[in-house]
């Protein structure tokens, strides 16, 4: 790709960028959220067309009008969000699309040559499942194995490892360097140093939508990848107060909650929280995380269990009382759950002012002038990008809208905090005011329970670590990243106990 | 080079208004098209096609606005059209699609005759006997409306259908009772209900063809204008209406507000039929809503919701459907043209509507915000 | 054969021949439903096939162009009802209201110089063997063409939607628009296909009407069919089988009530009248309600216009 650049209203995605794949490589495509990576590779597989610049395949020039002719020219995507078809079975999922299958269905043989595609590569699925009923590592292989059953021989991953375990991370390495042994080419869009370092070829890395460099893998380390993603050294450390945690302030007695497949994602837990302590559980996502939260916060049922708040037990699906009682919930999904897309800032900012009572307001009278000074006054504190309050929601980048959610959340002082993967798709600047809220409002006393997925993210904030699976909690660690192998192994189902 | 529809990041303040402005005037040339053909087909050449479809154009636009008969004609139409209208604006904000609207207009009319000829027909004073019957209408269309609430609120049953459903229940209630049991034995077979006692009726001005019911809603429409803007259930319902998962979250029960949506839409609904009974027709009758309640629909959606633009909205309705009256008696248009008049406006306004919300774009992309 | 015994057999028999319109429109529907645009315009689309059939028939006595003219008809406003809501993606209950203004007027002022006037219509039809299995034979096979064209729709459309490609296809753009497209599915060809093939079938259901059941041309002569029609595709959870056991069920009462009328039981005409519509609520009620809604039921898509740049 030579000189690609993209622009949408408002933001130059791509400028002037150039990258090459060789034959039998695995080729890392790093860069911060929003650096635009995933906007380059929706160039190559056709989603996009760039502004300017060319692509080449094999030294000609071609065009790449859509992914259906981008999987033609042999090259497939398998992007952050999954599209299959939930209700379908793997091997219909698999055989949709294609051309040359004829107009009835032959499930037999296309079930067994799925089956012997996946296990040559060590991606083994059961091609009579259905989709819905699948984890979300196995849906993961069937998008992969969709891709090759098309014969595609450049395969980029876009952010592949969020959804996996270490173990299942090592899964897909092996298959991807079998990929590669035989041929094809691989594009590893990713932001985890780590990662990139252990599974690359090359590098290339991307900052503010501009190409910083490429580097052979031999010739780079994690400082300089630092350096070249973010452009100065940072510190991503510092310091944590150590203060006594006080009296518990969240108590979690044996609970027991459904998901939406109506299978029991959380299993006679119990957890405590006391005040100004962190508990930070990690855990492969779809483990149960979502659940857990949705119902300490009130938006589940749970089959049974206690939750209760300074001894004063929760009703179950009562969000105002917790509202009330000073429960903030920071949610992965926050623009399908915490946001109001084309409500104004100021609106947004204040959905739950009726039970929050942070502007005391009646109900006959809702004194909007208030609201939006409070607003104008948040958003800076906050540093959230907008161009007025009275901008809808919808047109804040994901890092902004984050930031709004948490406007809202922390500036109530609450109580109990429970934050999921707060940090999502913010830079690094943003990160650390995260960081920064999170841990003073630790020290103010709050409770808080922070589910995220990058260990190294709870190692930093926790006091305590939770392992979950399934359901359940594996052990306690200390935040520690000694013990890094130790909850791989609880992440992946051993019990504590059982680690030798 | 390919042409591709897109949506536009921003909507242009002017185009609210414009848009709607220039689809009618579209849908008004289509139907001019179609009146020329028509008479074309009636008057066998082009002049004379020319010239009756110029006089029955002007005679239709300017006709309900004109003259004092035209404009009070409007006026009286327009009333339950708002009526309907702002009642169904009060689900619509929250996306709770009411499409039972006539149903409950006959409902509130069906309970207006009730108490007017038979609960309350011994109350004397004019006042209270408009009050009760106004609140025996509201609550027939409440309680109408409460049955697709409470199906939607505890068994997510998808209100379009029921409520749809329910209208021709509705209906063909009142022609039970029309036809039967609350038959005027003195109708001399007109299939009507016995007429309204006086007190029943509202007083009217300017020479009997301007009933009160147009105040109440004016009325209506400045207290629902100022609910939506200025109360915590107009903020509330917003939240509702744009992600109801977030207004979960905000702690607003889903179920309260479904039911009372439905309920106070149906009521509002209900009203404007009790109204239409105490102000124009003052007996039941069969059919007696030429499909006010799914022109209010119509009404309200142009109007954005918003509840002084149905005000506007429906009054140049009401000036269409008069006009569509005239061109049937005088024109002898059959009613199936009008249908398809009506059909045609819509899809101009749909167009319309398309065409503010998009653009042709050539070859170019649109935003996606990356996360 | 008593009496009792001729009347039941003589209902269910009137059960097949009522429920046949619904049943066109039904599976029609479930056709454009499945690729995921609403259709609330049935009224029009059978009216406008009613008419259209009717008019072919009498100015040619050709049933079959009859049907195909009805076919065409339907699909002209299909057309119209996907332009607006695949390409223009307006407010797909707007959209559908609007058609069946467009189509119930179009159908009136066409239909003006018909009135009163007998065209060729489809005549019973006896199969050998079986029309003269007992019983069977006079409720199943006593009937014509369209009857048992629509009787063979039924397991076509199902094996169609099940168990071959293209209905994969159909499944998918309803279910998953955004799967589909990523598979290189062109969603808004395939939307407008269905919608246009479900507007065609639909329109058969008002040509059986004009061209068999009635057998003449009345202005708004569906009644309301064309609104119990939409109730029945969510009965029927989009599967052509259950929409069979759907439409007959409501053929049935409307032949019931018909029949008990006139053997003179005491039953009010207007709630005889009421009786489907009540009885829809009541089934869609219980159908809500099952959970397993969530998987076997609404295709996810349904009501929401597509657009490659929206996908989050």
């Amino acid at each position: 790709m030579r000189n690609i650049t993209k622009a949408f209203p408002g933001i130059l995605a791509n400028d002037n960028i150039s990258f090459d794949l060789r034959k039998g490589e695995v080729h890392a495509l790093l860069g911060e959220n929003g650096a635009g990576k995933t906007t380059l590779m929706n160039i190559l597989f056709g989603i996009y067309k760039p502004d300017g610049g060319e692509i080449l395949i094999e030294g000609d020039r071609v065009s790449i009008s859509s992914p259906h002719n981008a999987l033609k020219r042999g090259i497939g995507m398998v992007q952050q969000h999954f599209t299959v078809v939930p209700s379908f079975t793997v091997a219909e999922n698999v055989v949709l699309g294609l051309k040359d299958m004829g107009f009835f269905v032959n499930t037999k043989s296309v079930e067994s040559s799925i089956k012997n595609l996946g296990e040559s590569y060590g991606l083994p699925v059961n091609p009579k499942a259905r989709v819905w009923t699948l984890s979300v590592g196995e849906k993961q292989r069937i998008e992969i194995l969709k891709l090759l059953y098309t014969g595609a021989k450049v395969i980029i991953l876009d952010e592949p490892t969020a959804v996996l375990t270490p173990q299942e991370t090592e899964v897909l390495f092996r298959a991807i360097r079998k990929l590669v042994s035989e041929g094809s080419s691989v594009i590893f869009i990713s932001h985890k140093l780590d990662e990139v370092l252990q599974i690359s070829d090359r590098v290339t890395v991307l900052r503010g939508g501009r190409f910083v460099g490429t580097e052979e893998r031999s010739s780079i380390d994690r400082r300089s990848l630092v350096r070249m993603m973010v452009g100065r050294d940072v510190l991503l450390d510092f310091e944590k107060s150590t203060k006594e945690p006080g009296t518990t302030v969240l108590e979690v007695e044996d609970l027991t909650v459904k998901n939406d497949k109506n299978l029991e994602a959380v299993k006679s837990l119990s957890l405590n929280i006391r005040s100004g302590e962190i508990l930070g559980i990690a855990g492969v996502a779809g483990n149960g995380q979502r659940e857990l939260a949705e119902a300490i916060y009130g938006l589940r049922k749970p089959v049974h269990g206690t939750i209760r708040l300074n001894s004063k037990t929760l009703r179950h699906t009562d969000v105002a009382q917790r509202i009330r009682a000073g429960v903030a919930f920071v949610p992965q999904d926050r623009r399908a759950l915490a946001t109001c897309p084309s409500l104004s800032i100021t609106e947004n900012m204040f959905m739950k002012n009726a039970h929050t009572k942070y502007i005391p307001q009646s109900p006959f009278n809702v004194d909007f002038r208030a609201m939006q000074k409070a607003t104008e006054r948040l958003v800076s504190e906050y540093s959230i990008s907008t161009p007025s309050t009275k901008t809808q929601a919808r047109f804040l980048s994901g890092g902004n809208l984050q930031k709004l959610v948490l406007a809202r959340e922390l500036s109530t002082k609450p109580t109990v905090i429970i934050a999921e993967h707060p940090t999502r798709g913010l830079d690094v600047g943003a990160m650390e005011f995260v960081y920064k809220s999170l841990l003073a409002h630790k020290d103010r006393g709050a409770a808080i329970l922070l589910l995220a997925g990058e260990l190294y993210e709870i190692f930093r904030l926790s006091d305590r670590v939770a392992v979950m699976y399934e359901g359940q909690i594996m052990g306690y660690t200390p935040p520690d990243p000694k013990y890094t192998e130790e909850i791989g192994f609880m992440m992946a189902g051993s019990k504590q106990e059982e680690i030798a | 080079m390919k042409l591709r529809i897109e949506k536009r990041l921003a909507v242009p303040r002017y185009s609210s208004i414009l848009v709607p402005i220039l689809s009618v005037a579209a849908a008004l040339l289509l139907m001019g098209i179609i009146l020329l053909i028509f008479f074309y087909g009636r008057l066998g050449t082009l002049s004379l096609a020319f010239k009756e479809t110029f006089e029955a154009y002007k005679e239709m636009l300017t006709w309900p606005f004109a003259n004092r008969y035209g404009i009070f004609s409007t006026l009286m139409r327009m009333v339950p059209l708002a009526f309907v209208g702002l009642g169904l604006s009060f689900a619509y904000r929250m996306k709770i699609w009411n499409i039972g609207g006539e149903g409950q207009l006959y409902m509130g009319a069906l309970a207006a005759t009730w108490g007017a000829l038979y609960l309350f027909k011994d109350v004397t004073s004019p006042v209270l006997m408009i009050l009760l019957i106004s609140v025996l209408g509201a609550a027939a269309g409440g309680i109408w409306a409460l049955i697709p609430a409470l199906m939607k609120a505890f068994a997510k049953t998808d209100e379009i259908v029921v409520t749809l459903m329910l209208n021709y229940v509705a209906i063909f209630w009142v022609d039970y009772l029309v036809y039967g049991p609350w038959k005027d034995p003195k109708g001399y077979g007109f299939p009507g209900t016995a007429p309204f006692p006086q007190q029943a009726r509202f007083p009217t001005l300017f020479g009997g063809e301007f009933h009160i019911g147009f105040f109440l809603a004016v009325v209506l429409a400045f207290i629902l204008f100022y609910v939506y803007r200025r109360t915590r259930w107009g903020m509330n319902s917003r939240i509702v209406g744009d992600n109801a998962q977030a207004a979960r979250y905000s702690g607003i029960s889903i179920i309260k507000y479904t039911i009372i949506a439905l309920v106070v839409s149906g009521a509002i609904a209900g009203l404007g039929g009790a109204v239409q009974m105490m102000g124009v027709q003052h007996r039941l009758q069969h059919g007696f809503s030429p499909g006010y309640g799914y022109t209010a629909i119509i009404v309200a959606w142009l109007a954005k919701l918003n509840p002084i633009a149905i005000l506007l909205v429906a009054f140049l309705f009401g000036g269409l459907l008069v006009g569509n009256d005239q061109l049937q008696m005088f024109y002898k248009l059959p009613m199936a043209l009008i249908s398809v008049f009506q059909g045609l406006v819509l899809f101009s306004l749909l167009g319309g509507e398309a065409i503010a919300k998009y653009r042709l774009r050539v070859s170019r992309e649109e935003a996606v915000t990356n996360e | 054969m008593n009496n009792i015994e001729s009347f039941i057999l003589s209902t269910l028999s009137a059960t097949v021949r009522a429920g046949t319109p619904l049943l066109f429109a039904v599976l029609g529907t479930i056709f454009t439903e499945r690729s995921g645009v609403m259709n609330l315009g049935l009224e029009g689309l059978m009216l406008v096939g009613a008419i259209g059939g009717f008019v072919a028939s009498y100015q040619t006595s050709n049933l079959l162009l009859a049907i195909l003219v009805a076919m065409l008809a339907g699909a002209v406003l299909g057309l119209v009802h996907a332009f607006f809501t695949v390409t223009l993606r307006v407010n797909q209950i707007v959209s559908g209201l609007a058609i069946t203004m467009l189509g119930t007027g179009l159908s009136g002022l066409w239909g003006r110089d018909y009135i009163g006037v007998i065209a060729k219509r489809f005549q019973p039809i006896r199969i050998p063997v079986l029309s003269d299995i007992p019983y069977l034979g006079q409720i199943l096979f006593s009937h014509d063409l369209l009857v048992y064209i629509s009787f063979l729709l039924v397991p076509v459309m199902w094996f169609f939607i099940y168990k071959t490609r293209p209905g994969l296809t159909l499944r998918a753009v309803g279910e998953s628009p955004d799967a589909a497209d990523a598979k290189g599915i062109n969603v808004f060809a395939v939307r407008y296909i269905y919608t246009i093939l479900g507007g065609s079938i639909t329109a058969i259901g008002g040509a059986y009407l004009s061209l068999a059941y009635n057998s003449m041309w009345i202005e708004n002569m569906t009644a309301g069919r064309g609104w119990i029609a939409i109730a029945l595709v969510l009965f029927a959870t989009w599967d052509p089988v259950k929409a069979l056991i759907g439409a007959y069920l409501f053929g049935g009462i409307t032949a019931l009530g018909l029949r008990l009328q006139a053997v003179g039981a005491h039953v009010s005409p207007d709630f005889l009248k009421m009786l489907p519509y009540l009885l829809t609520i009541v089934v869609l009620f219980f159908t809500s309600t099952d959970t397993l809604k969530r998987k076997v039921g609404a295709p996810t898509s349904l009501g929401v216009p597509y657009s490659r740049e929206e996908r989050t």
